[in-house]
């Protein structure tokens, strides 16, 4: 021990822990992902498959089942481009224009992250609900918002909001508008430009913030929760029919709707890094010229 | 998805002279359409909506507001909510740097696998994360029969079942905020430090430690503020016990429920004018474990 004092520390050594060091904490670490995040994923598709594929896939052929992963499909069928149409607009006037309120408006645009998923609900039933401002005209004209399709569209919009837009932003920032002057000087059209410039240059942005606010918006619970009613076969999202059919005992078919939901994760997961592996080779190449 | 935001690109436009901007300004199209719309959309969605809430507490009159938030089931619930998130918060912060740090350091069989385990919490939604924890820490699941076994203490229905499900939630805050600055952060300071003598635990505490407290404080705050908020994942695995384990949004939907709706407003805008504060805070603290790090 004192020998290895005399000497000067060698670099790789100086900055290491002791092997039994790195080993508790390499331990430390598995351990607890593996109690926190990999158990729980796991019992997902243990307790869906606990009575057989025969009963998990049968839980599926059911007319309630269907319409809720019909409506999850709808909701994020309207909800993901709205917000890529907003992220896009959001992004362009951002980064690409200097204005005075600009960091108050990022700010405003990350506000839905903020909110509890439950207020996010609320304030749309306190808008379109019975009590609500538009309550009374709504009912007048038979307009249906909350306790229908509209209003948890609106909701599941609410919640998955910023995803795009804060995505876009910060590599919409860092490209500039370089090449989107060249493009408009060499005589493009500002759509032209937009399609063939800009949109190529944030691909891979784009697409992360786009899997990322589908996989919100049809998993969102909370605030779809608070303005769905809960209607079975009209308004159930696959997450509120997993709580019905757990809070009635069904487990395994509530494992069996939460499983869908679970391998959407995963496959979140799955494009995401190889965005991140697509996104970093290719910085990797710019670089390098 | 939060930690993401603490990579924050200094605008272009700051280093371009007041001619190439004006240049900029003039040859781009659809700046007036573009802000115009984003900001039709933002007020639409999430100004209008949000200040519904605010207009509709201020119809209560401040005696009435007051009353409604200051029942002994209310305080109790925001005791529950705030207690728990604070101390879920401080695991994850625990825990999430010591991920970090085996992630960014070390090199193991499966690192990979688990680097992409912790984004999980971000991407499976909180009601499966609900059923699912609920159903191994409850009394007969996996983990909670043996607890129970054991050390005869129950997880599910009790605040501790509140407590796993927030700490599953916050989980990926901590270790994605501090995983960046750990990347960067340039051993030759830590090979200068052990040649100066200094033991690798004081180099560990003195040299790195001040770089990582920015970005844990960071990561402890978003972990908090999406506990404090969160549903889901906690109402399967609570109990929901009025005074014991119920939490605020909890009450928020049982008011609604009962069509108290001015009960569950005066509640939400307690939680609202929190998560602006939070979201205050959680902007400077970025701005802070950005600058903060200037070598």
């Amino acid at each position: 021990m004192i020998a290895e004092r005399a000497r000067p520390p060698k670099n790789r050594s100086a900055v290491r822990e002791p092997a039994r060091v790195r080993l508790a904490l390499v331990a430390v670490a598995v351990l607890f992902l593996g109690i926190f995040v990999f158990v729980p994923l796991c019992a997902v598709f243990a307790e869906a498959l606990k009575k057989g594929l025969g009963v998990y896939l049968a839980s599926f052929n059911d007319s309630a089942a269907i319409a809720a992963i019909q409506l999850t499909l709808l909701v994020a069928a309207i909800a993901v481009p709205a917000n890529l149409v907003f992220g896009l607009a959001a992004a362009w006037a951002i980064a690409k224009f200097e204005f005075s309120g600009k960091s108050l408006l990022v700010t405003l645009i990350d506000l839905p992250f903020a909110v509890s998923p439950v207020v996010s609900g609320l304030i749309y039933v306190l808008i379109f609900g019975a009590q609500g401002w538009l309550g009374p005209f709504l009912q007048a004209h038979d307009i249906k918002i909350i306790f229908a399709v509209p209003g948890i569209v609106l909701a599941t919009i609410f919640v998955t909001f910023p995803f795009i837009a804060r995505e876009l932003i910060p590599v919409m920032q860092a490209q500039g508008s370089e090449e989107e002057q060249v493009a408009l000087s060499l005589g493009a059209s500002g759509w032209q430009t937009f399609w063939r410039v800009t949109l190529p240059n944030v691909r891979w942005a784009l697409i992360y913030g786009v899997i990322l606010c589908n996989a919100r918006a049809m998993g969102e619970f909370g605030a779809v929760s608070v303005v769905s009613g809960h209607i079975r076969g009209l308004t159930n999202t696959i997450p509120l029919q997993v709580e019905i059919l757990y809070n009635e005992y069904n487990f395994v078919a509530a494992f069996a709707m939460a499983s869908l939901l679970a391998v959407l994760a995963l496959v979140t997961l799955l494009i995401k890094s190889l965005v991140e592996w697509h996104a970093s080779s290719q910085s990797a190449v710019k670089e390098q010229i | 998805m939060k930690a993401k935001q603490t990579v924050t690109v200094t605008t272009h436009a700051g280093a371009l002279s007041s001619v190439q901007l004006w240049w900029k300004r003039r040859i781009l199209p659809g700046f007036g359409v573009t802000l115009g719309f984003t900001l039709l959309y933002l007020s639409l969605i999430v100004l209008i909506p949000l200040s519904a809430a605010f207009l509709k507490a201020s119809g209560l009159g401040w005696e009435a507001f007051f009353r409604a938030v200051s029942t002994p089931r209310v305080i109790a619930s925001f005791e529950v909510s705030f207690g728990i998130s604070l101390l879920a918060a401080g695991i994850n912060v625990l825990f999430g740097a010591i991920v970090a740090w085996v992630l960014v350091r070390y090199r193991f069989p499966g690192k990979k696998a688990l680097d992409s385990l912790v984004d999980l919490p971000f991407a499976l939604p909180t009601a499966v994360a609900g059923i699912s924890l609920a159903t191994i820490y409850g009394p007969n699941g996996w983990l909670g029969y043996p607890i129970l076994a054991w050390t005869g203490i129950k997880i599910a229905y009790t605040q501790l079942g509140i407590l796993v499900a927030l700490i599953f939630v916050g989980l990926p805050f901590v270790v994605r905020t501090v995983q960046p600055v750990l990347e960067d952060l340039d051993l030759e300071y830590e090979e200068a430090a052990a040649s100066l003598g200094a033991s690798r635990l004081q180099t560990i505490l003195r040299v790195v430690g001040p770089e990582l407290f920015p970005p844990l404080v960071t990561g402890f705050a978003l972990s908090f503020a999406r506990a404090v908020g969160e549903y889901g994942s906690v109402v399967f695995i609570a109990g929901n016990m009025p005074m014991k384990t119920e939490i605020v949004p909890l009450l928020i939907i049982t008011k609604l429920e009962q069509y108290d709706y001015r009960g569950a407003t005066a509640i939400a805008v307690v939680m609202l004018i929190i998560s602006f504060l939070l979201l205050l805070a959680i902007n400077a603290l970025q701005r802070w474990s950005n600058t903060g790090r200037i070598r």
